[in-house]
């Protein structure tokens, strides 16, 4: 059952070829199992995931079923669950069970969805391979020496691995899109203010973002359906209505026109390329029709990104105090002890380094030449892709520069750490949509290509990726230690 | 750009981040690589750049002004580290 897309389960549900419960079972005996080896939970709810599982029995007993009704997921430890401990991957909300539930996690659960746990992450989401988290490494399950990718790299893994069928994720400079090409699946960042980012522990304010990560682009179409759409709650939501993705899923792509970007292509890593090539002339079979375009000032998206992201991140965690919720040192001296040792203790090498980053750029006499110097690149940026979209319907490149390395071959020095999201961070300084979509291997480890599309086309975007995936399989293989 | 350790000590205060010695080394290294990574920005000119704080460039939405929620206080303050009547407790801060 686990090697099932979200479509075949429920329409296994539909015809009660299986229950809720037997596939809830099923997937809880594979995390027992397999997990040990992964790291990709940090908690499992087995009772709450069979009382979901019970309720969506019935529901598809009386008929009032779902397309998601009875489907097991996970989701990542950044959205807030109310009463189940949510981690955020750091020791700082170790404790911490929040008394309320994100609108992502609320939505999936009026969805009929069965929640089978949290979800290893980087801590605070900050991080591009899982290593900065508290509850230790997740591992690739392709190759279990390798990284998982970050932030969101439980959430890869699992869904790899088939520990869960679907999970959740978010991406604020490639945190969906990164670990889903490392391992194998597909993932999308909708466009910013999309899903609601209420109740997903804030990161950087401006560019976060949640999305689903599944085996398919038609899996992730039936997430994003539940998961998009207003939240009066974030003041960030966007009030449009929301397409049925389900609907443009099949359109044919003759006459599509998706855009080359030559800076994606310059330096790029032959393997890598070849993988590449060998996706578009697929897409040309299919009668797409392919045209370079220039983004002259992509180059600078990671450094912008690495001033506003801190910078954000800076002003948000400054709420972790020790006084309200989450960690607190022992026995401080008094108020000042309480917040210095509170933050020293419960943050991680990597948090505090950005805090630190984004007080220093936004500190007296440094605000113009670093944040609104950056702000201003992002427009630049932002400007790049308005006039790319004038000219085609997407654009294609690369996820990542290589496929997952290993395990701390990076985390001795930030910038080389940095520069493996370089191709995806541009997209969330400029809000728009991007998927990863396995594309190939490269010495047995999948890689991924990225499709960005324009403002709010996640309905083309899915289209296209569907497509695709409906000739090749590289979407429905497992990992052979896994399968 | 190069950051000396007494810097990296004041910025760290600032952030509320305790931080002995050997740490307050290594942030100035890893900080000052950093700064010098993202320097690259300097390379285009933005003089004439209206700077982009939100990428759909919508203002902040209004909401009427009427009370939505409801009081929640006991569940709040049970996530507490510290709580007395009601109340969150910290170290004495008036003598």
């Amino acid at each position: 059952m686990h090697n099932k897309t979200l479509a075949e389960l429920a329409q296994g549900l539909k015809r009660r070829e299986f229950s809720s419960r037997e596939l809830t079972q099923h997937f809880l005996e594979r995390i027992r199992r397999h997990d040990r080896r992964l790291n990709a939970f940090i908690t499992v709810t087995p009772e709450r995931a069979l009382a979901d599982a019970e309720a969506a029995d019935a529901a598809l007993a009386r008929g009032e079923a779902g397309p998601l009704t009875g489907i097991p997921l996970a989701q990542k430890d950044i959205f807030c669950t109310d009463g189940i401990r949510t981690t955020c991957g750091s020791r700082m909300l170790d404790n911490f069970p929040p008394p309320y539930d994100a609108t992502v996690v609320a939505r999936l659960a009026e969805a009929g969805t069965v929640l089978l746990g949290k979800l290893n992450m980087d801590e605070f989401a900050m991080g591009s391979s899982n290593e900065t988290s508290y509850y230790g490494p997740v591992r690739n399950p392709w190759n279990t020496d390798c990284v998982p990718g970050g932030s969101s790299g439980g959430s890869a893994a699992a869904v790899a691995a088939g520990l869960t069928p679907a999970a959740t994720g978010t991406d604020t400079g490639g945190s969906i899109r990164q670990p889903a090409a490392f391992c194998g699946i597909t993932g999308l960042k909708p466009t910013y203010g999309r899903v609601s980012r209420w109740g997903m522990v804030a990161f950087a304010s401006s560019l976060d973002q949640g999305g689903p990560m599944a085996r398919s682009a038609e899996d992730c179409a039936l997430l994003l359906q539940a998961m998009a759409g207003f939240d009066p709650k974030d003041s960030t939501s966007v009030d449009r209505p929301v397409p049925d993705y389900g609907a443009v899923l099949n359109r044919e792509l003759k006459g599509v026109r998706i855009g080359l970007p030559k800076e994606y292509f310059a330096d790029l890593d032959p393997a890598m390329a070849q993988v590449l090539e060998a996706a578009m002339a697929e897409y040309r079979r299919l009668g797409v029709e392919f045209k370079e375009v220039s983004l002259p000032n992509i180059g600078l998206s990671v450094p912008a990104y690495y001033v506003i992201a801190p910078s954000e991140c800076s002003s948000n965690l400054a709420r972790y105090d020790g006084v309200r919720y989450g960690y607190r040192c022992r026995d401080p001296r008094d108020l000042e002890d309480l917040y210095l040792r509170t933050r020293a203790e419960g943050f991680g090498a990597e948090v505090k380094r950005r805090i630190l980053i984004g007080t220093y750029a936004l500190s007296a006499g440094y605000y113009d030449a670093y944040y609104l110097k950056a702000q201003k690149i992002r427009r630049l940026i932002a400007d790049d892709f308005r006039r790319a979209f004038q000219e085609v319907d997407a654009l294609l490149g690369p996820t990542t520069p290589t496929p997952a390395f290993r395990l701390g071959e990076k985390t001795g020095d930030p910038i080389a750490m940095y520069l493996s999201d370089i191709y995806t961070i541009a997209v969330n300084l400029a809000g728009l949509p991007g998927m990863s979509v396995p594309a190939g291997f490269i010495d047995g480890r999948p890689v991924g290509m990225q499709l960005i599309g324009d403002y709010f086309a996640e309905d083309r975007l899915l289209n296209i990726a569907h497509r695709y995936q409906r000739e090749t399989d590289w979407h429905r293989r497992l990992p052979p230690d896994f399968a | 750009m190069s950051l000396t350790l007494e810097q990296v000590k004041q910025i760290a205060y600032l952030a509320r981040i305790g931080i002995d010695d050997e740490d307050a080394g290594r942030y100035t290294h890893d900080l000052s690589s950093i700064l010098e990574f993202v320097a690259q920005m300097n390379t285009v000119d933005t003089e004439t750049i209206e700077p982009m704080a939100h990428p759909l460039d919508l203002p902040q939405r209004l909401r009427p002004d009427e009370v939505t929620e409801e009081n929640q206080r006991e569940k709040f303050l049970a996530v507490a580290p510290a709580v007395e009547n009601g109340l969150y407790l910290v170290p004495k801060v008036i003598e």
